[in-house]
Protein backbone atom coordinates (compact mmCIF):
# COMPACT_ATOMS: atom_id res chain seq x y z
CA UNK A 1 0.00 0.00 0.00
CA UNK A 2 1.27 3.64 -0.85
CA UNK A 3 0.34 6.28 1.41
CA UNK A 4 0.25 10.17 0.19
CA UNK A 5 -0.76 13.56 1.81
CA UNK A 6 -1.32 16.20 -0.52
CA UNK A 7 -3.77 19.20 -0.52
CA UNK A 8 -6.40 18.28 -3.09
CA UNK A 9 -6.60 15.09 -5.43
CA UNK A 10 -8.27 15.41 -8.44
CA UNK A 11 -10.53 12.44 -9.69
CA UNK A 12 -10.15 11.79 -13.37
CA UNK A 13 -7.51 12.49 -15.67
CA UNK A 14 -9.69 14.04 -18.82
CA UNK A 15 -10.44 17.38 -20.18
CA UNK A 16 -12.44 18.15 -16.69
CA UNK A 17 -9.30 17.05 -13.86
CA UNK A 18 -6.69 18.21 -16.36
CA UNK A 19 -7.61 21.90 -16.02
CA UNK A 20 -8.83 21.86 -12.53
CA UNK A 21 -5.39 20.14 -11.47
CA UNK A 22 -3.61 22.45 -13.58
CA UNK A 23 -4.74 25.43 -12.14
CA UNK A 24 -4.95 24.13 -8.20
CA UNK A 25 -1.26 23.34 -8.59
CA UNK A 26 -0.28 26.73 -10.16
CA UNK A 27 -1.99 28.66 -7.26
CA UNK A 28 0.60 26.92 -5.10
CA UNK A 29 -1.10 23.53 -3.62
CA UNK A 30 -0.03 19.87 -3.95
CA UNK A 31 -2.19 17.92 -5.98
CA UNK A 32 -2.61 14.35 -7.09
CA UNK A 33 -4.39 13.41 -10.20
CA UNK A 34 -5.63 10.14 -11.03
CA UNK A 35 -6.51 8.70 -13.81
CA UNK A 36 -8.28 5.47 -14.48
CA UNK A 37 -6.77 4.66 -17.64
CA UNK A 38 -3.18 4.48 -19.21
CA UNK A 39 -2.68 7.56 -20.73
CA UNK A 40 -4.51 11.38 -19.35
CA UNK A 41 -6.56 12.55 -22.04
CA UNK A 42 -9.88 10.80 -21.27
CA UNK A 43 -12.58 10.79 -23.61
CA UNK A 44 -10.84 13.34 -26.03
CA UNK A 45 -8.16 11.07 -26.91
CA UNK A 46 -10.86 8.76 -28.90
CA UNK A 47 -12.62 11.91 -30.49
CA UNK A 48 -10.20 12.10 -33.43
CA UNK A 49 -12.37 14.85 -35.30
CA UNK A 50 -11.71 18.11 -35.25
CA UNK A 51 -13.80 20.67 -33.83
CA UNK A 52 -12.47 21.61 -30.32
CA UNK A 53 -10.47 24.10 -28.67
CA UNK A 54 -12.29 27.12 -30.37
CA UNK A 55 -13.16 29.20 -27.59
CA UNK A 56 -10.13 28.01 -25.90
CA UNK A 57 -7.47 28.10 -27.94
CA UNK A 58 -8.87 30.25 -30.42
CA UNK A 59 -7.87 27.54 -33.16
CA UNK A 60 -9.74 24.48 -34.22
CA UNK A 61 -8.09 21.44 -32.91
CA UNK A 62 -9.01 17.35 -32.48
CA UNK A 63 -9.61 15.85 -29.34
CA UNK A 64 -6.05 13.80 -29.04
CA UNK A 65 -4.45 17.50 -29.64
CA UNK A 66 -6.47 19.31 -27.66
CA UNK A 67 -5.79 16.92 -24.53
CA UNK A 68 -2.43 16.82 -25.29
CA UNK A 69 -2.03 20.34 -24.79
CA UNK A 70 -3.41 19.93 -21.38
CA UNK A 71 -1.46 16.92 -20.89
CA UNK A 72 1.87 18.70 -21.38
CA UNK A 73 0.70 21.09 -19.06
CA UNK A 74 0.13 18.55 -16.04
CA UNK A 75 3.47 16.58 -16.87
CA UNK A 76 5.69 19.79 -17.10
CA UNK A 77 3.87 20.56 -13.19
CA UNK A 78 4.25 19.81 -9.90
CA UNK A 79 1.42 17.83 -10.55
CA UNK A 80 1.61 14.18 -9.06
CA UNK A 81 -0.45 12.34 -11.39
CA UNK A 82 -1.49 8.90 -11.55
CA UNK A 83 -2.53 6.44 -14.16
CA UNK A 84 -4.23 2.83 -14.54
CA UNK A 85 -5.53 3.98 -11.38
CA UNK A 86 -9.27 3.21 -9.92
CA UNK A 87 -10.71 5.02 -7.35
CA UNK A 88 -13.20 3.10 -4.78
CA UNK A 89 -13.89 5.52 -2.68
CA UNK A 90 -13.76 8.60 -0.78
CA UNK A 91 -13.88 8.75 2.90
CA UNK A 92 -15.08 12.17 4.08
CA UNK A 93 -14.54 13.06 7.48
CA UNK A 94 -14.64 16.75 9.30
CA UNK A 95 -11.00 16.79 9.76
CA UNK A 96 -9.86 16.00 6.42
CA UNK A 97 -10.86 12.99 3.55
CA UNK A 98 -8.85 10.31 2.71
CA UNK A 99 -9.45 8.94 -1.22
CA UNK A 100 -8.78 5.26 -2.04
CA UNK A 101 -8.03 3.82 -4.65
CA UNK A 102 -5.87 0.75 -6.56
CA UNK A 103 -3.76 0.18 -9.45
CA UNK A 104 -1.43 -2.66 -10.56
CA UNK A 105 1.61 -1.02 -9.99
CA UNK A 106 1.06 0.57 -6.72
CA UNK A 107 -1.60 -1.93 -5.20
CA UNK A 108 -3.68 0.15 -2.88
CA UNK A 109 -3.36 3.94 -2.16
CA UNK A 110 -4.27 5.69 0.28
CA UNK A 111 -4.64 9.89 -0.34
CA UNK A 112 -5.26 12.14 2.41
CA UNK A 113 -6.49 15.41 1.73
CA UNK A 114 -8.12 18.74 2.47
CA UNK A 115 -10.42 18.56 -0.65
CA UNK A 116 -11.67 16.12 -3.47
CA UNK A 117 -12.38 16.97 -7.32
CA UNK A 118 -14.57 15.16 -8.96
CA UNK A 119 -14.01 14.86 -12.76
CA UNK A 120 -14.85 11.38 -13.71
CA UNK A 121 -16.67 12.20 -16.97
CA UNK A 122 -19.71 10.51 -18.05
CA UNK A 123 -21.23 7.74 -19.23
CA UNK A 124 -23.71 6.20 -22.00
CA UNK A 125 -26.84 5.34 -21.79
CA UNK A 126 -27.79 2.01 -23.21
CA UNK A 127 -30.52 -0.51 -24.60
CA UNK A 128 -31.50 -1.27 -21.49
CA UNK A 129 -31.91 2.39 -20.54
CA UNK A 130 -34.34 3.13 -24.34
CA UNK A 131 -35.75 -0.44 -23.38
CA UNK A 132 -36.03 -1.69 -27.25
CA UNK A 133 -37.79 -4.59 -27.87
CA UNK A 134 -37.11 -7.39 -30.19
CA UNK A 135 -34.11 -9.87 -29.91
CA UNK A 136 -30.78 -9.57 -28.49
CA UNK A 137 -28.03 -10.34 -30.72
CA UNK A 138 -24.31 -9.08 -31.24
CA UNK A 139 -24.11 -6.19 -33.11
CA UNK A 140 -25.32 -3.12 -30.85
CA UNK A 141 -23.10 -1.01 -29.93
CA UNK A 142 -23.16 2.48 -27.46
CA UNK A 143 -21.96 4.74 -30.05
CA UNK A 144 -18.68 5.66 -28.35
CA UNK A 145 -17.80 2.33 -27.72
CA UNK A 146 -18.02 2.21 -31.51
CA UNK A 147 -15.74 4.94 -31.67
CA UNK A 148 -13.34 3.62 -29.37
CA UNK A 149 -13.00 0.43 -31.34
CA UNK A 150 -13.01 2.45 -34.73
CA UNK A 151 -10.77 4.96 -33.98
CA UNK A 152 -8.25 3.61 -30.88
CA UNK A 153 -8.37 -0.52 -31.75
CA UNK A 154 -8.55 -0.57 -35.07
CA UNK A 155 -11.70 -2.65 -35.33
CA UNK A 156 -14.74 -2.18 -37.33
CA UNK A 157 -17.82 -3.13 -35.36
CA UNK A 158 -19.85 -3.94 -38.51
CA UNK A 159 -20.64 -3.14 -42.64
CA UNK A 160 -23.98 -1.95 -42.44
CA UNK A 161 -25.48 0.43 -39.70
CA UNK A 162 -28.46 2.17 -38.47
CA UNK A 163 -27.98 4.80 -35.29
CA UNK A 164 -30.28 5.53 -32.96
CA UNK A 165 -29.86 8.90 -31.46
CA UNK A 166 -29.29 12.16 -33.33
CA UNK A 167 -26.53 13.24 -30.59
CA UNK A 168 -22.83 14.38 -32.08
CA UNK A 169 -21.29 10.97 -30.99
CA UNK A 170 -23.87 9.31 -33.16
CA UNK A 171 -23.21 11.65 -36.19
CA UNK A 172 -20.12 11.54 -35.93
CA UNK A 173 -20.10 7.82 -35.66
CA UNK A 174 -21.95 8.34 -38.90
CA UNK A 175 -19.22 10.16 -40.86
CA UNK A 176 -16.53 7.80 -39.28
CA UNK A 177 -18.62 4.42 -40.21
CA UNK A 178 -18.74 5.68 -43.80
CA UNK A 179 -14.72 7.21 -44.16
CA UNK A 180 -14.08 3.68 -42.87
CA UNK A 181 -16.12 1.68 -45.54
CA UNK A 182 -19.68 1.03 -43.86
CA UNK A 183 -22.53 1.87 -45.24
CA UNK A 184 -25.19 3.88 -43.35
CA UNK A 185 -28.61 3.66 -43.66
CA UNK A 186 -30.12 5.92 -41.27
CA UNK A 187 -30.20 7.82 -38.39
CA UNK A 188 -33.25 7.48 -35.82
CA UNK A 189 -34.15 10.48 -34.10
CA UNK A 190 -36.86 10.03 -31.54
CA UNK A 191 -37.52 14.23 -31.10
CA UNK A 192 -39.00 16.38 -33.58
CA UNK A 193 -35.68 18.22 -33.56
CA UNK A 194 -31.87 16.72 -34.13
CA UNK A 195 -29.63 16.04 -30.56
CA UNK A 196 -26.45 17.23 -32.10
CA UNK A 197 -24.85 20.57 -33.31
CA UNK A 198 -26.19 21.79 -36.28
CA UNK A 199 -22.80 21.90 -37.53
CA UNK A 200 -22.31 17.88 -37.47
CA UNK A 201 -25.99 17.34 -39.15
CA UNK A 202 -24.48 19.05 -42.34
CA UNK A 203 -21.21 17.38 -42.55
CA UNK A 204 -21.96 13.98 -41.11
CA UNK A 205 -25.45 13.15 -43.00
CA UNK A 206 -25.70 15.69 -45.82
CA UNK A 207 -22.81 14.99 -46.98
CA UNK A 208 -23.03 11.07 -47.30
CA UNK A 209 -27.08 11.34 -48.30
CA UNK A 210 -27.45 9.74 -44.64
CA UNK A 211 -30.94 10.10 -44.20
CA UNK A 212 -32.21 11.15 -40.98
CA UNK A 213 -35.76 9.89 -39.08
CA UNK A 214 -36.55 12.72 -36.65
CA UNK A 215 -39.99 11.82 -35.07
CA UNK A 216 -39.21 7.96 -35.03
CA UNK A 217 -38.23 5.20 -33.40
CA UNK A 218 -36.80 1.38 -33.41
CA UNK A 219 -39.48 -0.49 -32.57
CA UNK A 220 -37.63 -4.06 -32.87
CA UNK A 221 -34.13 -5.41 -33.18
CA UNK A 222 -33.95 -8.66 -35.40
CA UNK A 223 -31.35 -11.68 -35.38
CA UNK A 224 -30.20 -14.28 -33.86
CA UNK A 225 -26.92 -14.73 -33.21
CA UNK A 226 -25.98 -11.09 -35.13
CA UNK A 227 -28.48 -8.61 -35.68
CA UNK A 228 -29.91 -8.47 -39.10
CA UNK A 229 -32.35 -5.79 -39.33
CA UNK A 230 -34.39 -2.88 -37.43
CA UNK A 231 -38.16 -1.62 -37.41
CA UNK A 232 -38.52 1.94 -37.36
CA UNK A 233 -42.12 3.60 -36.91
CA UNK A 234 -42.69 6.96 -37.01
CA UNK A 235 -44.33 8.85 -33.91
CA UNK A 236 -47.30 11.28 -34.37
CA UNK A 237 -48.40 13.15 -31.13
CA UNK A 238 -46.28 10.47 -29.07
CA UNK A 239 -47.54 7.85 -30.18
CA UNK A 240 -46.01 4.91 -32.67
CA UNK A 241 -47.99 4.86 -35.99
CA UNK A 242 -47.62 1.09 -36.35
CA UNK A 243 -49.08 0.60 -40.37
CA UNK A 244 -45.99 3.10 -41.02
CA UNK A 245 -43.01 0.64 -39.95
CA UNK A 246 -40.89 0.37 -42.35
CA UNK A 247 -37.87 -2.49 -42.01
CA UNK A 248 -34.34 -1.88 -43.00
CA UNK A 249 -31.22 -4.78 -43.35
CA UNK A 250 -28.30 -3.92 -40.72
CA UNK A 251 -25.68 -5.87 -39.28
CA UNK A 252 -24.91 -3.19 -36.79
CA UNK A 253 -26.91 -0.47 -33.76
CA UNK A 254 -24.94 2.27 -32.63
CA UNK A 255 -26.59 4.02 -29.91
CA UNK A 256 -26.41 7.28 -29.08
CA UNK A 257 -28.89 8.03 -27.00
CA UNK A 258 -27.33 10.54 -24.03
CA UNK A 259 -24.52 10.44 -21.56
CA UNK A 260 -25.15 10.31 -17.96
CA UNK A 261 -22.94 11.98 -15.21
CA UNK A 262 -20.51 8.89 -13.72
CA UNK A 263 -21.60 9.32 -10.38
CA UNK A 264 -21.10 6.33 -8.24
CA UNK A 265 -18.37 7.62 -6.21
CA UNK A 266 -20.37 10.90 -5.34
CA UNK A 267 -23.64 8.96 -4.42
CA UNK A 268 -21.71 6.56 -1.80
CA UNK A 269 -20.19 9.39 -0.33
CA UNK A 270 -23.53 10.61 0.52
CA UNK A 271 -23.74 13.99 -2.11
CA UNK A 272 -26.77 15.17 -3.08
CA UNK A 273 -27.63 14.82 -7.10
CA UNK A 274 -29.63 16.94 -8.97
CA UNK A 275 -32.23 15.36 -10.31
CA UNK A 276 -32.67 17.64 -13.63
CA UNK A 277 -28.98 16.85 -14.31
CA UNK A 278 -28.17 13.68 -12.43
CA UNK A 279 -24.79 15.39 -11.25
CA UNK A 280 -23.97 16.63 -7.87
CA UNK A 281 -25.76 19.66 -6.83
CA UNK A 282 -23.24 22.46 -6.35
CA UNK A 283 -23.10 26.11 -4.67
CA UNK A 284 -21.84 28.74 -6.27
CA UNK A 285 -18.32 28.13 -6.14
CA UNK A 286 -19.00 24.19 -7.27
CA UNK A 287 -19.00 22.74 -3.90
CA UNK A 288 -21.03 19.69 -3.46
CA UNK A 289 -23.24 19.05 -0.43
CA UNK A 290 -20.38 17.56 1.05
CA UNK A 291 -17.86 20.54 2.34
CA UNK A 292 -14.34 20.32 0.82
CA UNK A 293 -15.84 18.17 -2.11
CA UNK A 294 -16.02 19.76 -5.60
CA UNK A 295 -17.27 18.87 -9.12
CA UNK A 296 -16.48 19.92 -12.62
CA UNK A 297 -16.93 18.65 -16.27
CA UNK A 298 -18.99 16.06 -17.69
CA UNK A 299 -19.57 14.71 -14.03
CA UNK A 300 -21.67 17.70 -13.09
CA UNK A 301 -23.45 18.17 -16.38
CA UNK A 302 -23.03 17.02 -19.69
CA UNK A 303 -21.35 19.50 -22.13
CA UNK A 304 -21.65 19.70 -25.16
CA UNK A 305 -18.04 21.64 -25.91
CA UNK A 306 -15.04 20.75 -24.17
CA UNK A 307 -13.99 24.41 -24.27
CA UNK A 308 -17.11 24.44 -21.59
CA UNK A 309 -15.56 21.51 -20.13
CA UNK A 310 -11.86 23.30 -19.34
CA UNK A 311 -13.34 26.40 -18.71
CA UNK A 312 -15.65 25.70 -16.15
CA UNK A 313 -13.07 23.38 -14.66
CA UNK A 314 -10.36 25.62 -14.33
CA UNK A 315 -13.03 27.87 -12.57
CA UNK A 316 -13.44 24.81 -10.15
CA UNK A 317 -9.69 25.16 -9.37
CA UNK A 318 -9.60 28.64 -8.50
CA UNK A 319 -13.00 28.11 -6.03
CA UNK A 320 -10.93 24.65 -4.62
CA UNK A 321 -7.71 27.21 -4.20
CA UNK A 322 -10.02 29.88 -2.33
CA UNK A 323 -11.33 27.56 -0.30
CA UNK A 324 -7.95 25.97 1.13
CA UNK A 325 -6.94 29.53 1.79
CA UNK A 326 -10.13 31.03 3.35
CA UNK A 327 -11.60 29.97 6.76
CA UNK A 328 -15.18 31.74 6.38
CA UNK A 329 -17.26 30.97 3.32
CA UNK A 330 -19.07 34.05 1.47
CA UNK A 331 -22.39 34.54 2.04
CA UNK A 332 -24.58 32.56 -1.14
CA UNK A 333 -28.51 32.69 -2.73
CA UNK A 334 -30.56 30.31 -3.98
CA UNK A 335 -30.27 29.90 -7.98
CA UNK A 336 -33.10 28.28 -9.96
CA UNK A 337 -34.21 27.66 -13.35
CA UNK A 338 -37.55 28.87 -14.70
CA UNK A 339 -39.92 28.61 -17.71
CA UNK A 340 -38.29 26.96 -20.95
CA UNK A 341 -35.10 26.03 -19.02
CA UNK A 342 -34.07 22.17 -18.05
CA UNK A 343 -31.56 23.38 -15.56
CA UNK A 344 -28.79 26.21 -14.45
CA UNK A 345 -25.17 25.45 -12.78
CA UNK A 346 -24.55 26.14 -10.00
CA UNK A 347 -27.91 26.30 -7.93
CA UNK A 348 -26.30 29.04 -5.89
CA UNK A 349 -24.71 32.08 -6.75
CA UNK A 350 -22.89 34.85 -4.52
CA UNK A 351 -23.15 38.37 -4.78
CA UNK A 352 -19.61 40.25 -3.98
CA UNK A 353 -18.68 38.95 -7.60
CA UNK A 354 -19.43 37.54 -11.28
CA UNK A 355 -21.01 34.85 -11.26
CA UNK A 356 -21.26 32.24 -14.48
CA UNK A 357 -24.23 29.91 -15.28
CA UNK A 358 -24.63 27.45 -18.07
CA UNK A 359 -28.33 26.32 -18.73
CA UNK A 360 -29.92 24.11 -21.32
CA UNK A 361 -32.53 24.76 -23.04
CA UNK A 362 -36.23 22.88 -23.50
CA UNK A 363 -37.51 24.80 -26.48
CA UNK A 364 -36.07 25.12 -29.97
CA UNK A 365 -36.12 29.13 -30.61
CA UNK A 366 -34.54 32.01 -33.43
CA UNK A 367 -34.57 35.03 -31.44
CA UNK A 368 -35.39 34.25 -27.74
CA UNK A 369 -34.58 36.31 -24.56
CA UNK A 370 -32.54 34.98 -21.28
CA UNK A 371 -34.07 37.01 -18.29
CA UNK A 372 -32.50 36.74 -14.79
CA UNK A 373 -35.01 38.14 -11.85
CA UNK A 374 -34.02 38.02 -8.16
CA UNK A 375 -37.38 38.22 -6.37
CA UNK A 376 -39.48 39.00 -9.44
CA UNK A 377 -37.56 42.12 -9.48
CA UNK A 378 -35.57 42.10 -13.77
CA UNK A 379 -32.01 42.16 -13.33
CA UNK A 380 -31.01 41.22 -16.54
CA UNK A 381 -32.10 40.84 -20.26
CA UNK A 382 -29.70 39.22 -23.00
CA UNK A 383 -31.21 38.57 -26.64
CA UNK A 384 -30.52 34.85 -27.91
CA UNK A 385 -30.43 34.19 -31.69
CA UNK A 386 -30.45 30.72 -32.17
CA UNK A 387 -31.60 28.51 -28.88
CA UNK A 388 -32.29 24.57 -28.73
CA UNK A 389 -31.85 21.94 -26.32
CA UNK A 390 -28.55 20.42 -27.99
CA UNK A 391 -26.96 23.99 -27.27
CA UNK A 392 -25.79 24.57 -24.05
CA UNK A 393 -26.36 28.26 -23.12
CA UNK A 394 -23.31 30.15 -21.08
CA UNK A 395 -23.67 33.56 -19.21
CA UNK A 396 -22.00 35.22 -16.78
CA UNK A 397 -23.66 37.66 -14.93
CA UNK A 398 -21.58 40.95 -13.55
CA UNK A 399 -21.31 42.07 -10.31
CA UNK A 400 -22.30 45.14 -10.53
CA UNK A 401 -25.47 43.58 -12.55
CA UNK A 402 -26.53 42.67 -9.36
CA UNK A 403 -24.78 45.94 -7.05
CA UNK A 404 -28.15 48.05 -6.87
CA UNK A 405 -30.62 45.05 -5.26
CA UNK A 406 -31.15 44.02 -1.28
CA UNK A 407 -30.23 40.30 -1.00
CA UNK A 408 -31.82 38.30 2.11
CA UNK A 409 -31.34 34.93 3.15
CA UNK A 410 -34.75 34.44 1.51
CA UNK A 411 -33.60 35.91 -2.17
CA UNK A 412 -33.96 33.68 -4.69
CA UNK A 413 -32.66 34.54 -8.11
CA UNK A 414 -34.54 32.68 -11.56
CA UNK A 415 -33.02 32.70 -14.67
CA UNK A 416 -36.04 32.28 -17.34
CA UNK A 417 -35.98 31.61 -21.68
CA UNK A 418 -38.54 33.78 -23.15
CA UNK A 419 -39.50 32.73 -26.90
CA UNK B 1 -29.47 32.74 -57.29
CA UNK B 2 -29.57 32.16 -53.27
CA UNK B 3 -28.76 29.29 -51.35
CA UNK B 4 -29.21 28.87 -47.66
CA UNK B 5 -26.60 26.80 -45.96
CA UNK B 6 -25.06 26.37 -42.21
CA UNK B 7 -22.40 27.12 -41.58
CA UNK B 8 -19.39 24.41 -40.23
CA UNK B 9 -16.69 26.55 -39.39
CA UNK B 10 -17.81 26.59 -35.63
CA UNK B 11 -20.08 24.63 -33.26
CA UNK B 12 -22.12 28.06 -33.59
CA UNK B 13 -23.49 26.63 -36.80
CA UNK B 14 -24.67 30.04 -38.36
CA UNK B 15 -27.74 29.85 -40.60
CA UNK B 16 -26.50 31.85 -43.86
CA UNK B 17 -27.56 32.94 -47.09
CA UNK B 18 -25.47 33.22 -50.14
CA UNK B 19 -26.60 34.65 -52.84
CA UNK B 20 -24.77 34.36 -56.46
CA UNK B 21 -25.13 37.51 -59.20
CA UNK B 22 -23.18 36.86 -61.77
CA UNK B 23 -19.29 36.89 -60.78
CA UNK B 24 -20.02 38.58 -57.15
CA UNK B 25 -21.03 36.21 -54.47
CA UNK B 26 -22.37 37.82 -51.21
CA UNK B 27 -23.19 36.00 -47.82
CA UNK B 28 -25.37 37.51 -45.71
CA UNK B 29 -26.22 35.82 -41.93
CA UNK B 30 -22.38 34.78 -40.73
CA UNK B 31 -21.09 36.42 -37.25
CA UNK B 32 -17.58 35.91 -38.15
CA UNK B 33 -15.55 36.18 -41.42
CA UNK B 34 -14.75 32.61 -41.75
CA UNK B 35 -18.59 32.44 -42.52
CA UNK B 36 -18.01 34.19 -45.73
CA UNK B 37 -14.72 32.30 -46.90
CA UNK B 38 -17.03 29.01 -45.74
CA UNK B 39 -20.37 30.22 -47.73
CA UNK B 40 -18.23 31.30 -50.76
CA UNK B 41 -16.26 28.14 -50.99
CA UNK B 42 -19.22 25.76 -50.40
CA UNK B 43 -21.05 27.20 -53.59
CA UNK B 44 -17.91 27.22 -55.82
CA UNK B 45 -16.23 24.21 -54.59
CA UNK B 46 -17.30 22.46 -51.27
CA UNK B 47 -14.29 21.45 -49.16
CA UNK B 48 -13.54 19.35 -45.66
CA UNK B 49 -10.92 18.85 -43.06
CA UNK B 50 -10.20 15.17 -42.89
CA UNK B 51 -9.57 12.98 -39.72
CA UNK B 52 -8.49 9.29 -39.97
CA UNK B 53 -6.22 6.69 -38.75
CA UNK B 54 -3.29 5.08 -40.12
CA UNK B 55 -2.25 1.60 -38.71
CA UNK B 56 1.03 2.45 -35.97
CA UNK B 57 3.95 0.92 -35.21
CA UNK B 58 3.86 0.33 -31.69
CA UNK B 59 2.79 -1.78 -29.15
CA UNK B 60 1.22 0.99 -27.35
CA UNK B 61 -1.23 1.77 -30.18
CA UNK B 62 -2.98 0.19 -32.85
CA UNK B 63 -3.93 3.27 -35.21
CA UNK B 64 -2.47 6.65 -34.55
CA UNK B 65 -4.74 9.98 -35.34
CA UNK B 66 -4.01 11.87 -38.23
CA UNK B 67 -5.74 14.88 -40.12
CA UNK B 68 -5.16 17.43 -42.99
CA UNK B 69 -4.05 20.92 -41.91
CA UNK B 70 -6.50 22.44 -44.06
CA UNK B 71 -9.69 21.89 -45.52
CA UNK B 72 -8.84 19.27 -48.99
CA UNK B 73 -11.72 19.22 -52.11
CA UNK B 74 -14.56 16.80 -51.31
CA UNK B 75 -13.87 14.65 -54.57
CA UNK B 76 -10.50 13.86 -53.01
CA UNK B 77 -11.36 12.53 -49.79
CA UNK B 78 -12.16 9.08 -50.41
CA UNK B 79 -8.57 8.36 -52.24
CA UNK B 80 -6.83 10.17 -49.62
CA UNK B 81 -8.76 7.95 -46.88
CA UNK B 82 -7.46 4.89 -49.59
CA UNK B 83 -3.53 5.94 -48.91
CA UNK B 84 -3.85 6.96 -45.59
CA UNK B 85 -5.17 3.37 -44.27
CA UNK B 86 -2.05 2.17 -46.18
CA UNK B 87 0.29 4.68 -44.16
CA UNK B 88 2.65 2.63 -41.40
CA UNK B 89 3.07 5.39 -38.63
CA UNK B 90 6.41 4.42 -37.07
CA UNK B 91 6.64 5.54 -32.94
CA UNK B 92 8.16 7.25 -32.19
CA UNK B 93 6.43 10.49 -33.53
CA UNK B 94 5.45 14.03 -32.56
CA UNK B 95 2.23 15.60 -32.63
CA UNK B 96 2.54 17.73 -35.80
CA UNK B 97 4.41 15.65 -38.04
CA UNK B 98 3.92 15.51 -41.72
CA UNK B 99 3.20 11.98 -43.22
CA UNK B 100 2.13 12.95 -46.38
CA UNK B 101 3.57 16.29 -48.25
CA UNK B 102 1.35 18.31 -50.67
CA UNK B 103 -1.39 16.21 -51.19
CA UNK B 104 -2.48 15.54 -54.91
CA UNK B 105 -0.68 18.77 -55.33
CA UNK B 106 -3.14 20.53 -53.24
CA UNK B 107 -0.58 22.28 -50.86
CA UNK B 108 -2.19 20.08 -47.93
CA UNK B 109 -0.45 18.18 -45.71
CA UNK B 110 -1.24 15.33 -43.31
CA UNK B 111 -0.32 15.41 -40.12
CA UNK B 112 -0.27 13.20 -37.06
CA UNK B 113 -2.58 14.73 -33.99
CA UNK B 114 -0.93 12.20 -31.33
CA UNK B 115 2.67 11.97 -29.83
CA UNK B 116 3.67 8.60 -29.70
CA UNK B 117 6.61 7.36 -27.40
CA UNK B 118 9.06 4.63 -28.68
Amino acid sequence: MKEITKDVVVIGGGSAGMAAAGEVVGKGHSVVLLEREEILGGILNQCIHNGFGLHRFKEELTGPEYAERYARIIEESQVEYYTGTTVSEIDSREDGKTVFAFSSEHGMLRINCRAVVLAMGCRERNRGNIGTPGTRPAGVYTAGLAQRLVNMEGLMPGSKCVIVGSGDIGLIMARRMSWAGAEVKGVVEIQPYPAGLTRNIVQCLNDFDIPLHLSHVVSKIYGKDRVEGVDITPLKNGMEVTEETFHVECDTLLLSVGLVPENEIARNTGIKINPETNGPLVDSNLMTSVEGIFACGNVLHVHDLVDYVSEESQRCGEFVSTYLKAGDREQQYSMVSGSNLKYVIPNRFSSGRDNHFYMRSLIVRNHAELVFSLDGNEVKRKKIRHIQPSEMISFTLKKEELADFNLDEQSRLEVSLIG
Amino acid sequence: MTKEMICISCPIGCHIEVTRNQDEITVRGNKCSRGEIYGKEELLSPKRVVTATCPADSILMARIPVKTTRPIGKELINSLLEDLYKTRVQAPVQCGAVIMENYAGTGVDVVVTKSLSS
